[in-house]
């Protein structure tokens, strides 16, 4: 809860809709269960799945990180298990376009990943919070070898077009001297006994000491140019050594500058629970996790299946698929049970006999916007031009985000940039309505007004929109309030002898940590009916 | 209004931004497609937003589109017939759509309703009015 004490004085919903307009939905979920409005998620250990299932068969709709946690466990404990995956590799949206890949997406536009060798990017799921206990664990088991994942970067860059003469100010910049001016504020408040009852005498000299301290505040309370407060925002020339040692201080930027460009409303990226350090990534690629559950279950998978009927009786499931590589051949496979983690933008498109409430859960909930665009640079400028390793730029550009890896560090040699990342409103519409090709040129063109070395150093990009992925129609879940109170338990609910799994059955959705939860706890209730006989 | 001709362009004056004039002049000849300004969409005509936000997904010609779901064609789309239910769609949402409608206008919903009912070889000559989405939300 102690976030809730920053914002003090701004109203719950205020916040919420500032985080909602520069972090999106899944970042604003988070921030309400910080804020103590929606519920905690917690990983509890591996399951415990006591009895046995005395042979029975489980059928898993999909190969994502849902399907293949849900398929480990059962395997393990005795079940047979089979999984159908439309696509012709496993992992789901847990995935990483490298060079030579290919992608189609609905509409037919096909692209090529012309990336050099070791380059990638993530068009799915892309950082680890330290608190994702599930995910942590299962890599850790898997073996799947982590590194850190840069999001806070002082020297990153935020921009609006609209601020500055459209000059990108640093990071660090904005949140030391918005700190510094607010610290000076709010001391010439507690000077003038403007917080008297608010604080006790003695608290109000510890506060002065702490604004002091915490906002590099003078000995007079005031925010200035001077050495002191270059310590923390950054000198104009920096301390050096021999006859060109001595260091100069910088100026401030005035507090009526950073409040009328709303480059404030960025920080919350960097102070939210769900961004905070330690994040993680996969050395390699986010798909290392896939590739790792699929070393275990891969030879239950049964792929280019596209399942088109799921009917269940007191017997058993059968779910009827056409395999794709021989258009219109339609099978069957039966199991007792099945675990389905087909997204409900497709699930909600199949014949299916489950409940009323469960069908009208399935049918509840709109799949969000998201578009990314990974861009090949020549050189890494922005390392070796303006010292940002690692982290995020944020800007009122359409593009929303430039990522910077957080590998291979202060290398020579080629780079990739995540040049746009949307999620939900106008630009994320636009972006998906245009042909990939058209994508990768605006986001460098975009991108040019923060990093003018695009221009020539771009090589090549690929875009990825998930309104157009052929197995998702969508990114992730995109809940209501409203809906989750109506719905969400339906949708969670075992209904005859099918379950369902995935981000979109979680309190996290867009996280493989909601996906692998939610499986978790669908075969642990799964596996005590069946048990329970 | 589009974003680039919002932008001050005066502003961008530093030398290193010359560049970043050019990429905003390169923008400007890009036919069609258009970014908005803010959250809601800027587009005005049912065309522009056609093409810039629903075609996202049920493509260019109206043609739909189909993977391991589909979206369906609104190309000769017998449920268009009734103009009240394309506007209750945009407004609320159907199973996995978006309420897109969210971030227009009842001009602009009312516009784009009016032109995918006339336009894919649709041919329904009662327009919905601005009136009309604003009953429906």
């Amino acid at each position: 809860m102690q976030q809730s004490q920053y914002f003090t004085g701004m109203s719950r919903r205020q916040l919420l809709s500032l985080i909602g307009l520069t972090a999106g939905s899944a970042a604003m979920y988070q921030a309400m269960t910080s804020l103590g409005l929606a519920v905690e998620s917690g990983y509890r250990g591996p399951p415990k799945l006591e009895g046995d299932p005395k042979g029975a068969t489980v059928l898993i709709l999909g190969s994502g990180l849902a399907g293949m946690t849900a398929a480990l466990e059962l395997r393990a404990v005795g079940y047979k298990v089979k999984i159908l995956e439309y696509n012709s590799r496993s992992g789901g949206r847990n995935w990483t376009l490298r060079g030579g890949d290919t992608y189609t997406e609905l509409g037919g536009a096909t692209q090529k990943c012309e990336f050099d060798e070791g380059l990638y990017i993530n068009p799915g799921p892309w950082r680890i919070p330290y608190h994702h206990n599930g995910l942590l664990a299962y890599c850790r088991r898997l073996g799947v070898t982590l590194e850190p994942f840069q999001q806070l970067n002082h020297n990153a860059f935020l921009h609006s077009s609209k601020a500055f003469g459209g000059k990108p100010q640093r990071v660090r910049d904005i949140k030391i001297d918005f700190q510094g001016h607010v610290s000076e504020l709010l001391a010439k408040a507690a000077h003038t006994g403007k917080l008297e009852g608010a604080v006790t005498k003695e608290d109000q000299e510890m506060l002065l000491e702490a604004l002091q301290s915490w906002g590099a505040l003078d000995k007079d309370y005031a925010y200035v140019k001077s050495l002191a407060t270059s310590e923390f925002r950054g000198f104009a020339k920096d301390p050096g050594g021999g006859l060109t040692a001595v260091p100069t201080p910088s100026e401030p930027i005035a507090l009526k500058d950073i409040l009328s460009s709303g480059l404030w409303g960025s920080l919350a990226n960097f102070a939210l629970y769900e961004f905070q350090t330690t994040m993680f990534q996969p050395v390699g690629g986010i798909d290392m996790i896939g590739k790792a559950f699929t070393k275990e279950v891969g030879d239950l998978i049964t792929y280019h299946a596209k399942v088109t009927k799921i009917h269940q009786d007191d017997k058993g499931v059968t779910v009827t698929y056409e395999d794709q590589q021989k258009p219109g051949t339609m099978v069957e496979e039966k199991a007792d049970w099945c675990i389905c983690t087909i997204p409900l933008t497709i699930l909600s498109q199949i014949e299916l006999n489950v409940s009323a409430p469960m069908q009208a859960a399935i049918e509840a909930v709109p799949y969000a916007s998201s578009v990314k665009v990974g861009l090949q640079f020549k050189r890494r400028f922005w390392e070796q031009d303006e010292l940002i390793f690692g982290g995020v730029s944020y800007t009122d550009l359409p593009i929303t985000q430039i990522s910077y890896p957080s590998t291979s560090f202060n290398t020579n040699g080629k780079g990739v940039l995540l040049g746009a990342y949307t999620w939900n409103g106008p630009h994320s519409y636009e972006f998906t309505a245009m042909a990939p090709e058209e994508r990768v040129k605006r986001a460098v063109e975009y991108g040019t007004m923060i990093h003018p070395q695009y221009k020539d150093e771009f090589e090549n990009g690929i875009s990825m929109a998930w309104h157009r992925s052929p197995f998702t129609l969508g990114c992730a879940g995109d809940w209501t309030e409203e809906a989750r109170k109506e719905h969400y338990e339906n949708l969670c609910k075992i209904d005859g002898r099918i379950v369902l799994a995935g981000e979109h059955a979680s309190y996290i959705p867009a996280w493989m940590e909601g996906a692998i939860l939610s499986s978790l706890d669908a075969i642990t209730r799964l596996h005590q009916r069946v048990v329970s006989g | 209004m589009t974003q680039q001709h919002a932008r001050p362009l005066g502003l961008l004056v530093a030398t290193a931004f010359a560049t970043a004039l050019s990429a905003t002049a390169a923008l400007a000849d890009s036919a069609g497609a258009t970014f908005s300004t803010g959250d809601k969409f800027s587009e005005k005509t049912g065309q522009e937003l056609y093409a810039n936000v629903c075609q996202a997904c049920h493509m260019d010609k109206g043609q739909g589109a189909v993977g391991a779901g589909k979206y369906p064609a609104l190309a000769k789309n017998t449920n268009l017939e009734t103009g009240g239910y394309p506007v209750f769609v945009i407004l609320h949402g159907l199973k996995g759509m978006p309420p897109v409608g969210q971030m227009m206008s009842d001009d602009q919903v009312a516009a784009v309703v009016n032109y995918v009912r006339t336009n894919f070889g649709n041919d329904y000559k009662d327009p919905v009015t601005a009136e009309d989405v604003a009953g429906a939300r």
